[in-house]
Order: C-alpha cells, then structure tokens, then sequence
C-alpha cells in the first residue's frame, strides 16, 4: 500500500515538473527574439560606446566620471536639465489637470474631436514642435511681428514646447481614469456630510493621485531626455543632458564626456522608471471605475461655463496657435501667400541634400512602415511572454527593462550603431535597415504598454474553457486572446508607426545623407541660414505634421475602447 | 469511469487537496458539497487538467491522465461564471468545440440547433451573448459544454448566480436532461438543495478531504459528523455521556437510538425533534426569536444555561418571543454523529 502510494505520488511529481518545464519553455521560445534584439540592437551599441570612451588605449578610465562631473560645464548641464525638466512638468500639470477634469466631466458639442487635437501634439516629432514654436516665439515669428516679443532665447520656449507636447499625456493618463471614477463614491461622501470640496479631497484625489504621479513621472522622462525641442530652440544657450551627448559626440568628438553623460543619464532615467513602475503597480489597485459615458454632463452655473472657456482658451493659444503657425509660414513666401516653399522642396539645388528634400517623405515612411512591423513583432511577443500567468521575478525585471530606450540617450544609440555594427557579422552600417532598428527599439515600448493591459485583462478561465472545449494552447491564443487585443494591435502599430516616423535622436546619426527622413531634413533645412530653407523647413514640418494627425485620427477611430496606457 | 487516487494539490504548504479517492461509475450524476474554500473547484479543475496534481492520480476509464493537457482529456467543464466567448455569439459559442475538434461546418450547423432546443433556446445562434440574460447563458454554457459530446461532464456551481425560483426549475431540467442523454456528472456546489436535488450521490467536502459521502436521502438522514451536520443547517448539536437509551447533556435526558454505544458522543437533534409543551414539563426556554420559513417556523429557544435550540413548528402552533415554554425531545429525531 505504502509502495504503490509513492510511486503515485512520483509519477505526479514529475508530470507536474514537466508542464513547468514545458511552460518555462515556451516563455523562453517566446522572450528569446526580443531578448536577442534588445542585446543586439541596444545593449550592445549602448555598451560599446560607453567603453569607447571610458576605455582608452587598454585601460578603463573611470577617473574621467569625476572629472566630467566635476566640470563646471557639465555642472550647468545636468543643473539646467534637472531643472527644466521638474519646471515642464509642474507648468504641464497646472495647464493640463483643469483640462483633464474638462475632458472627464463634461459634455460639450465637439469634445471627441477637441480630444483627437489634443493628442495630436504627442505624435508630432520634436523638430517638428520645435519648429512650430520657433515659427510662433522665434525670430521673426508671430509674436516677434505683432508685440516685438522673441522668446526664443528665453527658457519659455522650451517650457511652452514642452507644455504642448504632454499635454496629452495628462488629458489622457488622469482624464482617463478621472471620468471612470464612480461619482456616487463622492455622492457618498456628501450624504455622511462632507462639502463639496471635501469630498473631492477625500475620495476623488486619493484615487487621483497615482495617476497624476505617474503621468508627472512620464512628463518628467520625456523633458529630462528632450533632444530635438531643446536642439531648436534653445540656441547657444540651453542645452539638455541629451544635446550635450549629441554635442560632445558630433561637434566636439570628445567621447569619454559623452559616455559619462550617458551613464549619469541612464541612471537618472533608471531610477524614474523604478519610482514609475511601483506608482503603476499601485494604480492597478482595486477602484470601483464605471463606463466613462455615464460620469460626464453638460457644465452647469457661471463658474463651470468659465472653467471650460478657460481651458478652451488654453488649448487654442498653446496647442492650436502653435500648429496654425506653422502651417501658415509653410504658404507665406516673399511673394505672398503661396505654394513657393512646397515646390521647391521638389528641386535638389540646394545644395543641403543630394536629392530633392521631398524624397524625404518617401524614405519616412519605408522606413516608418519596416520600423513598425519590427516594433509589432518584438513588442508583441515580449507582451505575450509578459502575461503568461507563470511569469516569474526576472521576466518581470524584463517589463521595466523594455522602458529603457524611452529614456536612454537616442544619439548614444544612433552614434553606437554606427561604431558597434561596423564589422562582420553584423555589418549593416550600409543597409538600410539600420534607421528602422533603431526606430523601431523606441517603438516597442509602446507596443508592449498598449497590449499588455489588454492581454492581462482577459481572464485566465475564458483560456482555460477553450483548453477544456479541446482548443491546443496556440489555438486558444488564436481564438481567444487575438480576437480580443486585435484592436489593440492595431493602436500599437499607429503609435509605433508615429513615434518611428518622428524619431531624431538616433537617426540624425544613421541616416545616409542620401537618404534623410523627414525629421533630419527639417533640422538640416533649420540648420542653414535664408529665408527659403527656413520656409522649407515649414513646409516640410507641416507635412509631417498632416502624416502623423492622420495616423493619429485613424487611430482614435479604431480606439472606441479605451485601451492601453497611452 | 472516473477515478481519483490520493489526488492532492497543495498552494505552497497548504493542502487545498488533501489524497482525495473518489469513483464516479457511468451515467452517475455525483455532487460534491461543500463550503467556499473546501477545494470543490480545484477538484474539478485537476480532473481537467488546469490544475496539475502534486501527488495522486486521476484515472478516466482507467486510463491515467497524467501529462494528458487539458484540450486532449475529453471532460466538458461548465464554469463559475460561464465564461463565454464575449467576441462570439450563441451559435459561435456553442460550436467551439465542435470545430477545435474538426467537426464538418454542416454537421456543426445541425448540432448547434439541435443543442439550443435542447436547453430551450431555440433560434438564438445568432444573438450576442452580452445580451443573454443570466439564466440565459446559463443555457449557452451547458449548450457548449455538451457539444463535442464530452466522456464526463463537469459543473462548477452550474446555478450558483441565478435567482432562487429560476435554479428550482432549472435544477429539475437539468436532472431530466442528464437522465435522457446519459450524461455521466460531476457537479460541485455550496447549495444543499441544488446537491440533493441534483445528485444520484453527494460527496461533502471538508478542507481538502471527503467528509461523508453517500445517497441524498442518506447524508440527509445521517450526517456523519458534526461538521457535516452544521453544513446541512443543523445547528442543535451537542456533547453526551450516553449510558443505556438515554444521553446526559446540557439539555438534560435526551433519548437516544437503540443500540448506541455507550460513552462520549455527540448528538444531532433535529428541529422536528424538539416538541414544545407546558414550560413545568420539560426543559425551561424562553423563546427568543422566531423566522417564518414557509412549510414552518422556526423558534429559537434560550434554555437558562445551555446553547441555544432551534425547533421546527407548525403556523398554529408557534409561541411568542419571549413566552416560556418547555422542550421535550423526540427519540426518532435524534441522530448519533461519531
């Protein structure tokens, strides 16, 4: 008796390590491609830099931390990125929350268009921002023409750059969970006493407040990395952790400093990631949320009318005033309004390119369209393999590490591309393929965040009734899991699709000067003097422009739901 | 044709299964009652296949189904919450099955049909499952748990978020459907009613093990132990030094089966066993509250130092709360529970 009972339970004992084993297996099969490209393609040129300039000659120059650190230029640097960037996000804040309460409680006729141009500044590239607001504050701009007013040599632009640019991520990440917020919770509230104002603090702002720290978080990292913006408008002046890298890498070729400047940046983006990752993990605590339609109604008495007209106005004179500048300069030629910047983007006599900058357009979206199918494939199994309920502690050490490339230097990863991928095997310096790489490496962070969400909100058991019905495990992700995240599939490919079309940081480096992307051109057109390029550039811009609102409308189209982060 | 052998799972030391042994022939309808948490869905989950063992065995036909993954086993599962395909309709959900196991498309269309009638949702193939009603998809799930023709069906609290009167009528069809295709069952539940109703056999579970198993009628009847007692609702249960025909308790002299063993026991009176007479003739209670439950009343009697007892009364005859009365105890009520 005692014999067979353990032979029982061995027999069981090692079935149950096998489906462990089995299960372990597939994870592995499905993390081994994005595991392989993130080492290939972003660990290692990272790496590789990093050594090539703190490891001269043979020996690792570590001293040089101290005396890069200890430079009063580089003091200014990380004194003015810090700074700029806790100041972006405070401003972001103060004009975004009234705006992201708009957006959840009330209901105005065009609201779900107002919502689209919102989001369209977050898709736009940074030159493109840039431009637009040296087109509104700059040298000659608009506000120089009417008031004599240039604040392009002020740290307003580069702040007013930034409010516009994350905006949406306000609107969208506390605007999103504001209007699912149950309002009988402070309807509750009320009843056992409390005023109106104490019932919003009581029970809305404690559910609030883990959003507005994590989109605070996500406005931080994007300021504090700003590249293209701060290239633009913050002349001689102003420079960013991230323009000093391209600055030390590109101009002064001093690459010991830049791999320094690396470091400490990866550093600071590593320890806001870790501080982000736990405000998230709290955000998914349990709040009773209701369907967004029923919380929002039409704005009653002169103080809510006033709040909406407020925040009307605020998006007309810093999100709209911007873009209608923009386009406006594109047709303001010497000669009057007219098409003059557009058809000389046709004609490569410029001497900037060796073909004619349209062109440009062209390669944006080759590149853009290999790009996303990269990001898709790679985000979407590294998502797959993320929710699989086996997922263990260094799987989800993987989750954090695919934030990485949102925050680590673009130029170090476009400059390492060039010094690390330059030898057999992996010789792609001529290939094509080396701008989509790199594009798409910041465009998998946005497919993971969209897909996850909605893989882990499909239950477990819906899965486990298609096993029991007889449906093998890739037939239960094809019947069960696909239909569901096909949606937002799809919305991740049109983030990744915008987000590669706009990358500078790491193109500007790799894209052969025969074959520019939009992006580069604009910063080249910028980078000469005369009143033609600086039209050009316009033009250009607001073409990209028109390319990623409508990449973005497409999506808020297919978004009925609300999925994903973003 | 289905059996378990020492079927134990553990969630890290805690044993939710605890070397489970249980035999379920053909065509059997077994129910297995119990309280949330007593391992009833695990149970059935092992079975399954979701839920790997950490020692034991589940046998179907004889055959072990160890390493055997879940779409390859056979069973039907019906769960908690039905979990239907919400991307699906009525007809998509119930065909699942069918077409994981490579059933033709017209075969498909003919069992489809022929399964809605059957749960009384004639023409529904074509409506969104959102738009089922509870008792509805209800139907739904059972549909497409019997489509591929499943060797041992299996249910997980098959009526447990339906309304009252609709589980009464529901849990009679059930039984006359079962009965009609011969369908072998597997059904757990923490409804009493729903187990005896349903089952050909009750199994009650406790913490992991079985704690009696036997006919409806027979767990009714005689509940093995205390636990089991109070799970049925019984709640006048007591200590006794059982000497002869009669039991010393708090209660005072309590009658007692013939042929009970003499020593420590513990005892079940059932309500219906608890006469009220003249408060000089027996045990003094005063009555503290009372519940209409339909068929009867139920009192609740404080005697002056000792538990509380719940009788069962006629309408007519139930006394007030806080009138004195006395107890008397009813020798055929009276069951020995270990």
């Amino acid at each position: 008796m005692d014999l067979a009972r353990t032979e029982v339970v061995e027999a069981a004992g090692t079935t149950r390590a096998a489906a462990r084993g089995k299960g372990a297996a597939l994870r592995g099969a499905l993390l081994a491609l994005p595991v392989v490209f993130f080492a290939l393609f972003f660990a290692y040129p990272v790496a590789a830099i990093v050594a090539r300039g703190l490891h001269v000659d043979g020996v690792w120059r570590l001293g040089q931390v101290g005396d890069v650190l200890g430079d009063s230029g580089i003091r200014h640097v990380l004194w003015f990125t810090t700074w700029q960037a806790l100041a972006s996000t405070a401003l972001t804040l103060l004009v975004a929350l009234p705006g992201a309460y708009v957006f959840a409680r009330f209901d105005f006729r065009g609201k779900q268009i107002l919502r689209a141009v919102v989001t369209v500044p977050f898709v736009l590239p940074t030159v493109v921002v840039g431009t637009a607001f040296l087109a509104l504050v700059g040298r000659g701009g608009l506000l120089d023409e009417v008031w004599g007013v240039r604040l392009d040599t002020t740290v307003w632009a580069i702040l007013l750059a930034h409010v516009f640019f994350n905006y949406a991520v306000v609107v969208r990440t506390v605007g999103g969970l504001w209007a699912q917020l149950d309002p009988r919770q402070e309807e509750a509230a009320r009843v056992l006493g409390a005023s109106r104002f104490a019932a919003w603090r009581q029970v809305t702002l404690p559910a609030l407040a883990p959003a507005v720290a994590a989109a605070a978080l996500m406005v931080f990292l994007f300021t504090f990395t700003s590249f293209g913006v701060v290239q633009i408008l913050g002349g001689p002046t102003f420079a960013t952790l991230e323009v000093e890298i391209y600055r030390q890498t590109s101009e002064i070729f001093d690459l010991g400093t830049a791999a320094v400047l690396t470091i400490v940046q990866f550093v600071a983006v590593g320890a806001v990631l870790a501080v982000h990752a736990r405000t998230v993990r709290r955000r998914e605590s349990a709040l009773r949320l209701v369907a967004p339609e029923t919380t929002a109604r039409r704005p009653r008495g002169r103080g809510q009318w006033a709040l909406l007209g407020g925040v009307l106005v605020s998006i007309a004179v810093l999100l709209v005033l911007p873009l209608a500048v923009l386009v406006q300069r594109s047709f303001a030629t010497p000669g009057g309004a007219g098409l003059g910047y557009y058809k000389a983007l046709t004609r490569d006599d410029s001497g900037i390119f060796l073909v004619a900058p349209i062109a440009a357009i062209g390669n944006s979206l080759q590149y853009a369209v290999a790009a996303t199918g990269i990001a898709v494939v790679v985000g979407s199994l590294a998502a797959v393999a993320l929710t699989r309920r086996d997922a263990g502690r260094i799987v989800r050490g993987f989750d954090a590490l695919l934030m990485l490339p949102l925050g680590v230097s673009a130029v170090t990863v476009g400059f390492g591309f060039l010094i690390a991928l330059d030898e057999p095997p992996l010789d792609l310096r001529s290939s094509w393929i080396l701008v989509p790489l790199a594009q798409a490496l910041v465009g998998v962070p946005f497919v993971v965040r969209t897909m996850l969400p909605v893989l882990r909100a499909v239950d477990a058991r819906l899965r486990e009734a298609a096993a029991v019905l007889g449906a093998s495990p890739w037939r239960v992700w094809r019947e069960v899991d696909l239909p569901i995240v096909r949606r937002a599939l799809l919305v991740a490919a049109g983030f990744a699709f915008a987000v590669s079309l706009g990358e500078f940081g790491a193109t500007v480096f790799i894209a052969r000067p025969d074959n520019p992307t939009l992006p580069v051109a604009v910063a080249r057109l910028l980078g000469r003097p005369g009143d033609l390029n600086y039209g050009q550039a316009m033009a250009l811009s607001t073409i990209l422009m028109v390319v990623c609102a409508v990449a973005l409308l497409v999506l808020e189209r297919l978004r009925t739901d609300r999925t994903g982060e973003f | 044709m289905l059996s378990l052998e020492g079927a134990t799972v553990r969630f890290g030391a805690r044993p939710v299964l605890d070397g489970v042994g249980l035999d379920v022939a053909e065509h059997e309808i077994v129910c297995v009652l119990g309280p949330s948490g007593s391992g009833k869905s695990t149970l059935l989950r092992a079975v399954a296949g979701l839920q790997p063992l950490d020692a034991g065995r589940v046998l179907l036909d004889g055959r072990d189904l160890a390493g055997v993954p879940a779409h390859k086993r056979e069973v039907g599962l019906m769960f908690q919450d039905h979990q239907l395909f919400p991307q699906r309709d009525v007809g998509g959900n119930v065909a699942f099955g069918l077409r994981m196991h490579h059933v033709p498309r017209d075969q498909q269309d003919v069992r489809v049909r022929e399964l809605l009638d059957m749960v009384g949702l004639p023409g529904a193939a074509g409506r969104a499952v959102a738009a089922l009603s509870g008792g509805e998809q209800q139907r739904v799930a059972l549909a497409r748990a019997l489509a591929p023709r499943p060797r041992l069906l299996m249910l997980d609290e098959p009526l447990g978020q339906l309304d009252r009167s609709l589980r009464e009528r529901l849990v009679v069809e059930l039984r006359e459907l079962f009965g009609r295709l011969g369908t072998t069952v597997l059904a757990v539940t923490h409804d009493q009613g729903e187990a005896f109703a349903l089952a050909d056999r009750v199994i009650v579970m406790r913490d992991g093990r079985i704690a009696q198993s036997g006919t409806p009628l027979d767990v009714w009847q005689r509940p093995v132990d205390e636990f089991v007692a109070r799970f049925l609702g019984f709640d006048n249960v007591v200590g006794a030094t059982v000497s002869g025909q009669v039991a010393d308790t708090s209660w005072g002299k309590v009658p007692v089966p013939e042929g009970t063993g003499h020593g420590e026991r513990t005892l079940l009176v059932r309500p219906a066993g608890v006469r009220l007479v003249p408060a000089a003739d027996g045990l003094r209670c005063t009555v503290a509250a009372r519940t209409f439950r339909g068929t009867h009343v139920a009192v609740q009697l404080q005697p002056e130092d000792a538990p509380r007892l719940e009788a069962a009364c006629a309408l007519r005859d139930a006394p007030e709360p806080g009138d004195e009365v006395g107890v008397a105890f009813d020798a055929s009520e009276i069951v020995v529970l270990g």
